[in-house]
This record gives structure tokens, C-alpha cells and sequence, in this order.
């Protein structure tokens, strides 16, 4: 029962990922691998901060910030000097490598001993189970503190998720889905479509620094490997998810990508439980989008889903 | 209103694929000139068009637009005063998106965009009261995407966005030319109806000589990236098909002729 609390807490916490991946692939069109190195960057930013003892949260935001601005330098090679999008990404990655070990200073920073978002959650278990900090679920016993981490993250994506969605349904989000969609055509309606796909890869990246800055909270550490792999790992979320839902609405397809998330975790967590060796994980989970991508029928668009604002 | 003053445009310089696209052209377009564009095809006419348009930008020479140089803008700050439909019919429109995110916004062209809701429902019913006179049965279907659309629903419907906001100019590049004929004849109404009603200033690109003839107050000829031929709006009223057709030959003609030639300069001299 922990492991189920702690593989949908990390499917949770991954979803932001994914949500970033959803903004840049599918929204924009935009294969983005900046997300490998943003997604370090963010827990590289929270855990130096925390570390100088920066309040949690405000360390969580300026990896968020931290994020952004990556995706933004990514953004810019590729609209302003013309560089293809998957280069321009992976110039910005490898920079990040470097830049992130100078943030932390070594290659790996332990938490444990700190104060993060998460230990804050020890002090409501006390309050509201007392000093034995267990309870019941569905007959289980668990420890209280890991409820309420999971409450707390599904309370953040539940509304990051409506943020998003309210989002692309403003007239500057509606813009933004038409320069994935037809660049030309909106250019033609008066939108800089440079300015445009600018803001959305720097949107994306700070999605993805925070899934980074939270994992690391959560898991008590930041490691400079932590973000390889990361982006198959959200495509893989967002491939499920799109499996899931049959209509691809905007609303729909945010949701299938939280829950995508979340159930990959959990395919996972049963794969490692069952035997499966973990130097295995990555090579799996390329295996399963290539499968994904070239499988027809699996997903219904492979190309790119419709969104329809509904 | 448009000043095109001596632009030339070539593409590929340097290459082997080298195209003088536009050779110093210029044009004086007053306002509410609709002037039809012909020429062969190579011709440069849908070149003038985007360099108007800022698809590009032209190597040399100036456009102004109310006696605004606006040679070195972006296409999509002059978006603010040009409204364009294309020859393709999927250029026009976002393809996924639903006819009334669309028409949403084409009603925002120009104007800032912001964090207002994209799609209010004062818009919806005026989408419906905009797009009942197209007779294509949308209204009903204004929350399917445009990707689904007949070629002619969609270029009907970029016609309205590129009017939704009054444009100064009007830039239509071959957009009845992927249509069949009765499909055309009906696009070429609704084009007729709102430049009309509106006094929109257009630059309008056209294969068909009858469209030329039928519709406009001005012809230009294009050919080889100049404008070989300028018939304004007295000899245009005396104008047939047959002629345009003999002029076109001509050019053509001279086309086999420049080619036969440099044929020959090659064979005897390299
Ligand atoms: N973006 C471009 N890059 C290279 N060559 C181009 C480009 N656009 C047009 N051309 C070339 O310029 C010439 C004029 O093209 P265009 O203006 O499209 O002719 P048309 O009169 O048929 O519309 C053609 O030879 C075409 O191949
Ligand atoms: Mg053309």
C-alpha cells in the first residue's frame, strides 16, 4: 500500500512533466529535448537554494523560473536564428549540464536532512493523527504523512491542470495553439509567431523544472542524471494518455495526460516489483512510444491531436 | 494607399537555383483601386504579393502603405492592415482548431490579444449571423474543426476572417484556383460582395481572364518578375477575353523564343 502511495504520488508529481512535454510536442508542434536538461535544472535550483535555507516553496518557484528562462534561450536559437528545433534543444541541454553542476556544486546534493515542501507535510500528520502518524485505507494502515503528500500533489496538478486549460482558452492561448497548428495562417492574422512559440517553450521548460524541483524534494535528493531519459518518459505519459481518451478535447486531453502520468508510474512500480531489472527501465520505455508511434490504431493521431476547445 | 516602388526580389542568389522573382517593380494603387493580377506562371504574381504581405522581405526598393514606409516590417505587423486569403485552402486556416476559434481570431487581427476568453458567447451568435449569407449550412456546425471543411467552405470562410476587420488592402493570391468552377463562381461573389460594400483597396491574383475582365477596375500583366502590361480603367471597360487571351499568347511566345534563343547562343558558342 506505501508503494502505491508512493508511485501515484511520483506519477503525480511527474504529470507536471508531462504537461510540459503536452505543451511543447502537441501544442507546438515543437520536439523540445531542452526537457532533459530543464528538468535537472529545476531540481538543481530548489535543492541549492533549500540547502542555503530558502524557503521551500520560493526555491520550487524560482525553479519554475529557472526553467523558463532555459526554454526561452531554447526558443530563441530556434525563431531567431534560425536553428532546427531538435539542435536548438540540444545545445541548450548540454549546456544545462554544466550549468547544473555549478549550481550544485558537486554532482549529487542530499536533502534529507532539510526542510522541503514535503517535510512540512510531517507536521499535519501529527496534528490530525496523532504522534502514531498512521491511518487507516481501505483497511491498510499507512503513514499519514504520505496521504497527505499525495493529497497535495493531486490538489497542485488538479489545479495546474484547469490553469492550463483556462489558459489555452484566452485569446493569447488560443493564438498560441494556432502557431502550432498554422503558423502562417495567424502570422497572417497579426501574431508574432516567434514571440509566440518563444513564451510556449519557456512555459513548457518551467512546468518541467518544477516536476524536476519537486521529485528531488520528494525523493530527498538531486543528482545532475536525474533528467535523462525524462523526456521519453513524458511522451510516454501523453501517449498513454491520448489512448485512454477517444474525443481530443482540450480539456480531455489534459486530463489523459495527468492520467497517463500516473498510470505509466504504476506499470512501472508492478514491471520493477515483478522482477524487472531496473538497468532495463529506459531501454522499455523507448520501446513502448516507439511501439506507441508506429503501432496504427494505437493512437488514433500520430501525428497531432485535434483540440477543439470544449 | 499601396506605393510599391522599385522592388526587386531574388531568390536563391549565388545558386544555381537563382530566380529573379521581381525586377524593380512598381505600383500605384489608389484607394479603392482593385486591381486583377495576371501573368504566366513563374510570372511573379504571387512573389508581389508576399513581398507586400512581408512574407519576405524585398532586396531593394520601398512599399508604403498610407505614406508609411513599411518596407522593413514584419508580416505580422502589417497583419494589422492586410487582410489575405491564399490559393491553398489549407494555408488560410487552422486545420485542427473549430470553425468559431478560427473566426475568434480573425476578429482579434491587429488588435491585442491578452487573457480575455477566446471564444465568448456574444461572438457565437454573431459568428452564426455572419455565416447563415454563405449558405454552406456552417452555422450549425460552428464548433467542428475547419480541417474537416470542403476546400470552397474554407476559403469562404478565410475570406471572412481576412474581412472581419475591415483591411485597408486586400491581398488575393489565386484563392479560386483549387476550387471547382461552381464553387468558384461562388467564392468569387462573396468577393465581389464584401470589397463592394466595404471599398476595400485589393490586389487581386487570377488565372481566369473572364474573372480579369468581370471584375476589378484595373489589370496588370506580369511577366519574368516585371509588369508587362497595365490597362487601367477605361481601357478595361473596352476589354474582352479574347484580348487578354492574345496578350498572354504573346508573352508566352516571347517565352519560347527567349528559350529557343539561349538554346542556340549555347549550342554555338559553349
Ligand atoms: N520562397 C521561394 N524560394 C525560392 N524561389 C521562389 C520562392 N517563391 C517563389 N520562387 C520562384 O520565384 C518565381 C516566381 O514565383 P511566383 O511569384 O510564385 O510565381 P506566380 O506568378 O506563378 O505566382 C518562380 O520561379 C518561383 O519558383
Ligand atoms: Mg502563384
Amino acid at each position: 500500500m506505501t508503494l502505491l502511495l508512493g508511485s501515484i504520488t511520483i506519477g503525480l508529481i511527474l504529470a507536471m512533466l508531462a504537461l510540459g512535454i503536452f505543451i511543447s510536442f502537441r501544442i507546438f508542434d515543437f520536439p523540445d529535448i531542452t526537457a532533459e536538461g530543464s528538468f535537472t535544472f529545476g531540481a538543481a535550483i530548489s535543492a541549492a537554494l533549500i540547502i542555503a535555507g530558502v524557503n521551500p516553496l520560493l526555491a520550487t518557484l524560482t525553479s519554475f523560473v529557472g526553467g523558463g528562462l532555459a526554454g526561452m534561450v531554447t526558443g530563441i536559437l530556434h525563431t531567431c536564428f534560425k536553428i532546427n528545433s531538435l539542435l536548438s534543444g540540444i545545445l541548450v541541454m548540454t549546456a544545462l549540464y554544466s550549468v547544473n553542476l555549478h549550481t550544485m556544486g558537486r554532482s549529487n546534493l542530499p536533502l534529507l536532512s532539510e526542510t522541503t515542501i514535503f517535510t512540512w507535510f510531517d507536521k499535519l500528520a501529527v496534528k490530525f493523527s496523532g504522534e502514531g502518524k498512521l491511518t487507516m485505507v481501505l483497511g491498510w494502515e499507512v503513514p499519514a504523512k504520505d496521504l497527505w503528500i499525495l493529497l497535495f500533489c493531486l490538489i497542485m496538478v488538479v489545479m495546474v491542470s484547469l490553469l492550463l486549460w483556462w489558459f489555452f482558452r484566452t485569446r493569447l492561448g488560443t493564438a498560441m495553439r494556432a502557431t502550432g497548428d498554422n503558423a502562417q495562417m495567424i502570422r497572417a492574422l497579426g501574431v508574432n509567431t516567434k514571440l509566440m512559440i518563444i513564451a510556449g517553450v519557456a512555459l513548457s521548460n518551467a512546468f518541467i523544472a518544477v516536476a524536476g524541483s519537486l521529485l528531488a524534494q520528494y525523493q530527498g535528493f538531486a543528482d545532475v542524471q536525474m533528467g535523462i531519459g525524462m523526456l521519453v518518459w513524458g511522451l510516454a505519459s501523453v501517449i498513454i494518455g491520448e489512448a485512454l481518451i477517444s474525443e481530443n478535447s482540450l480539456g480531455l486531453v489534459i486530463t489523459g495526460a495527468v492520467i497517463g502520468s500516473v498510470l505509466f508510474r504504476l506499470l512501472v512500480a508492478i514491471a520493477l516489483r515483478w522482477g524487472m531489472n531496473p538497468i532495463d527501465l529506459k531501454l522499455i520505455t523507448a520501446l513502448f512510444v516507439l511501439l506507441a508511434l508506429i503501432l496504427p490504431g494505437f493512437m488514433k493521431n500520430t501525428k497531432k491531436i485535434r483540440l477543439t476547445s470544449k | 494607399m499601396l506605393q510599391v516602388n522599385n522592388i526587386s526580389k531574388v531568390f536563391n542568389p549565388g545558386t544555381v537555383n537563382e530566380v529573379h522573382a521581381l525586377n524593380e517593380v512598381s505600383l500605384n494603387l489608389p484607394d479603392g483601386g482593385f486591381v486583377c493580377v495576371l501573368g504566366t506562371n513563374g510570372s511573379g504574381k504571387s512573389t508581389l504579393l508576399n513581398a507586400v504581405a512581408g512574407s519576405f522581405l524585398v532586396d531593394s526598393g520601398k512599399i508604403l502603405v498610407d505614406d508609411v514606409d513599411i518596407t522593413r516590417w514584419p508580416e505580422h505587423k502589417r497583419a494589422d492592415f492586410i487582410g489575405r486569403v491564399f490559393q491553398n485552402p489549407f494555408t488560410g486556416t487552422a486545420p485542427n482548431m473549430s470553425i468559431q476559434e478560427n473566426l475568434a481570431l480573425a476578429t482579434r487581427r491587429g488588435k491585442s490579444r491578452g487573457l480575455g476568453w477566446g471564444l465568448p458567447k456574444n461572438l457565437i451568435d454573431e459568428f452564426k449571423l455572419r455565416v447563415t449569407p454563405l449558405q454552406m449550412s456552417l452555422e450549425d456546425r460552428l464548433g467542428n474543426p475547419i480541417g474537416k471543411l470542403s476546400g470552397g467552405q474554407r476559403q469562404a470562410l478565410t475570406l471572412l476572417m481576412a474581412t472581419w476587420l475591415k483591411p485597408k488592402l486586400l491581398l488575393l493570391d489565386e484563392h479560386t484556383a483549387a476550387l471547382d468552377p461552381k464553387t468558384a463562381a461562388k467564392v468569387i461573389e462573396l468577393t465581389e460582395e464584401v470589397i463592394r460594400r466595404d471599398h476595400i483597396t485589393t490586389l487581386m491574383v487570377t488565372h481566369s481572364m473572364q474573372q480579369a475582365v468581370n471584375l476589378g477596375n484595373r489589370v496588370i500583366m506580369m511577366h519574368k518578375g516585371r509588369i508587362a502590361y497595365d490597362f487601367g480603367e477605361d481601357e478595361k471597360r473596352r476589354m474582352k477575353v479574347n484580348d487578354l487571351l492574345a496578350l498572354f499568347d504573346e508573352l508566352r511566345r516571347k517565352d519560347q523564343i527567349d528559350n529557343s534563343v539561349a538554346e542556340l547562343v549555347a549550342a554555338n558558342y559553349i
